[in-house]
């Protein structure tokens, strides 16, 4: 009983000590990436959050402590929630497309043995290419009058469509074109969990009598999929929530407000109108939901798709 | 239940010819191993009779019919990989299910959502359970039957992966090197265990290794590959007893056949190291042979050579003991490049000093002849009875 005591009651002084020592150790190899991070990150981060309690602009010489007055002017300002339903209509079109998609073409080009690497480059041009730059191309293309789709739709009995300065298609035609930049990059990851899946599973389930296409997919290629899907699938989230480069050159959040989404109205508060100390406050707003995606991820979803 | 008949296969990938026309029939119930070096064409051909590959010439039949058209599970094959080749995402229970949940459900059944309106699900589940937890039970699975396989050991997936091909009441068992990812010593117990496994199921097990004593422990036959062609087929006592070429009697048994330079003097006579034995085989004279010695068949000459044995001189090398016998190396006296190992009592071997010189006798009963071209060569008069070796050896 007394010697469980005094085993209990803590390690010999020399332990202790040499416990400290390790600790000490530990932290000296510790500090050089905590003061990057801190540096690079949590203090520029520090700087936000203190800006977005004020009502800082841009140039000015002083500024008032405004409290959370900046946060509960964003969340009551309709603009601010137009733009921000925009942006979560953006994503919900984007990340099935941009996911299913680039599954249905990893599936597809998985297959390919000789052509492979050509499908595989052909796709991923569009992550090459700057969006600035293909922009251009994407607005000649969609031309009321000019452009080859309008072209293709008139010649199948179908009226022109203004398909960037109607309102009603604005965003699903930057949604489309969103897709079309994602597709390649989210397909190249998908080749890459398909390839990691070991040929003796298919011929097992080939013996087993799991051989159907469909049966195949369900079975095996699906759940071993699990964790590329899970990655891709909050990457094309976090990618479409920060819409913004497409909007800034073809629409300017046109027509009547149809596309403006969230990362360009801080754009516009922060840049424009130099309300630096709102913009701030948008950031963090920005921020947060971004936050989510990612907590969803590493909480809800991790535990499920791994095995 | 069936029998298995290969003719003529052949395959081969590009211009590589991997396997040059086998014929093989493999007996009902059978338990016939391919034995061979590392890519001789045992994993191609035994993934040709699961129809993973598609021989490029020759015909199979499974069961009396052939089956070269079928796909795999039309087959009524079951496969053990030696990957094990689980479903590492489904649970132990889920894996063995899985070919009879393909059996006995329709497609729509099995789909996710869809599956719920289906009544007699539950019913098809139920059976397939009960069918599944009867396999883990032989199998001593059942209580791992939630686990994942990532959680389970090396011996324990083995086990789920034959409880997988179990499951099904295959008409064949296909396994190709299912022991080599084990450790020694669960290998040898899984050993036992499948040998006990096909006599208690009675079905064609057709077993890929490259193990040789895993082919002559288990086997009731053995086919010897090598580049692509059966050098021997046979029972395992057939194979080690009589090798019909030098490459068979290398590669089966351990330690290694002893192998001696020869040649055929006058009358067919063998002359080991220029001595005539009595031994005497239907070859040219001048012709040099290689006589195959196991080491069991060679003993220590006490005294003087000679008496009506065969013999030679070495040197001891080195002690190898294994506890319950010695192998003894030896070198031979002016023949570096020859070696001579040699099984031996231990009492025997404590006789025997480092570097001492010693004579080596055997039986030339014992010998086995290989020509140059490494086929086996049956000396004359010993090809009826081992009896007629001794008048032979009175006439020397
Ligand atoms: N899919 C394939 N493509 C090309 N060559 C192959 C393929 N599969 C096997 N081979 C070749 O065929 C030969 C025999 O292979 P395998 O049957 O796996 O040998 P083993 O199982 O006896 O070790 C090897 O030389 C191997 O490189
Ligand atoms: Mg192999």
């Amino acid at each position: 009983m007394t010697l469980a005591l005094a085993s209990a009651s803590g390690p010999a002084p020399a332990a202790r000590r040499r416990l400290r020592i390790e600790r000490v150790t530990g932290l000296g190899f510790a500090l050089p990436a905590f003061v990057l991070l801190l540096l690079t990150i949590l203090l520029p981060l520090a700087v936000l959050l203190w800006l977005s309690f004020t009502n800082y602009e841009f140039g000015g010489v002083d500024m008032d402590w405004v409290g959370l007055a900046n946060f509960r002017k964003a969340l009551a300002d309709p603009i601010i929630r137009r733009s921000l339903v925009n942006t979560l209509l953006y994503v919900a079109i984007v990340v099935p497309g941009g996911v299913l998609g680039a599954l249905l073409i990893a599936v597809l080009v998985h297959r390919r043995k000789r052509t492979r690497s050509v499908y595989e480059v052909i796709y991923f041009l569009p992550v090459t290419s700057t969006l600035i730059a293909m922009a251009t191309v994407w607005q000649f293309l969609l031309h009321p009058s000019l452009g080859p789709v309008n072209g293709v739709l008139k010649w199948l009995g179908l009226g022109p469509v203004a398909f960037l300065s109607e309102p009603s298609t604005a965003l699903a035609t930057l949604a489309v074109i969103g897709i079309w930049q994602l597709l390649g990059f989210n397909m190249i990851l998908f080749l890459a969990g398909l390839t990691a899946i070991p040929r003796d599973l298919y011929e097992a389930a080939d013996i087993d009598g799991c051989s159907g296409g469909i049966d195949r997919f369900l079975t095996i290629t699906w759940p071993l999929l699990g964790p590329t899907t899970m990655f891709v699938l909050v990457t094309t989230m976090i990618t479409a929530f920060k819409i913004f480069d497409t909007v800034a050159v073809m629409t300017r959040g046109g027509p009547v407000g149809s596309t403006e989404v969230l990362l360009y109205n801080v754009y516009l508060e922060g840049f424009q109108y130099f309300h630096t100390g709102y913009a701030a406050a948008l950031t963090f707003i920005f921020l947060a939901f971004i936050l989510v995606f990612s907590a969803v991820q590493t909480f809800a979803l991790d535990k499920k798709v791994h095995y | 239940m069936a029998k298995v008949a290969l003719s003529s296969i052949a395959k081969s990938f590009g211009a590589t010819k991997v396997l040059d026309g086998i014929d093989l029939d493999i007996a009902d119930g059978e338990f016939l191993t391919l034995v061979g070096p590392s890519g001789c064409g045992k994993s191609t051909l035994i993934r040709i009779i699961a129809g993973l590959e598609h021989q490029d010439a020759g015909s199979l039949a499974i069961g009396g019919s052939r089956v070269d058209h079928l796909r795999p599970h039309e087959r009524r094959v079951a496969m053990v990989f030696q990957s094990y080749a689980l479903y590492p995402h489904m649970s132990v229970g889920a894996n063995i299910a899985l070919p009879l949940t393909m059996a006995r459900l329709r497609l729509w059944q099995r789909l996710p959502l869809l599956r719920l309106l289906s009544a007699e699900r539950r019913a098809v589940m139920r059976g397939i359970e009960s069918d599944v937890a009867a396999v883990a039970a032989q199998l001593q699975l059942g209580h791992l039957l939630d686990r994942k396989p990532a959680q389970l050991s090396g011996g324990q997936r083995q086990r789920v992966a034959l409880g997988r091909a179990m499951v099904r009441n295959p008409d064949v068992f296909l396994m190709d090197e299912p022991l080599s990812n084990l450790d020694a010593k669960l290998r040898v117990h899984m050993r036992t265990e499948l040998a006990e496994l096909h006599k208690r199921l009675g079905t064609t097990f057709i077993y890929v290794t490259h193990d040789q004593v895993e082919a002559m422990t288990m086997s009731d036959r053995v086919a010897m590959m090598d580049s692509g062609a059966i050098l021997q087929l046979g029972t395992p006592s057939q194979l080690y007893e009589k090798p019909a070429s030098l490459k068979v009697a290398q590669f089966i048994g351990s330690p290694a056949i002893n192998l001696l330079p020869a040649t055929v003097a006058e009358g067919g006579r063998v002359e080991l190291f220029g001595r005539p034995l009595a031994l005497s085989v239907p070859l040219e004279p001048g012709q040099a042979v290689t006589l195959g010695l196991r080491s069991e068949a060679l003993s220590l000459v006490q005294g003087e050579p000679g008496g009506g044995r065969a013999w030679f001189s070495a040197r001891l090398r080195r002690k190898e003991n294994l506890g319950s016998e010695y192998v003894l190396h030896f070198d031979l006296a002016g023949r570096d490049a020859t070696g001579v190992t040699m099984r031996a009592t231990p009492a025997v071997a404590a006789g025997v000093n480092e570097a001492a010189e010693v004579t080596l006798g055997f039986e030339e009963a014992a010998a086995h002849v290989f020509a140059a071209a490494g086929d086996r060569v049956e000396p004359r008069g010993q090809g009826a009875a081992t009896a007629s070796v001794v008048p032979l050896r009175a006439g020397a």
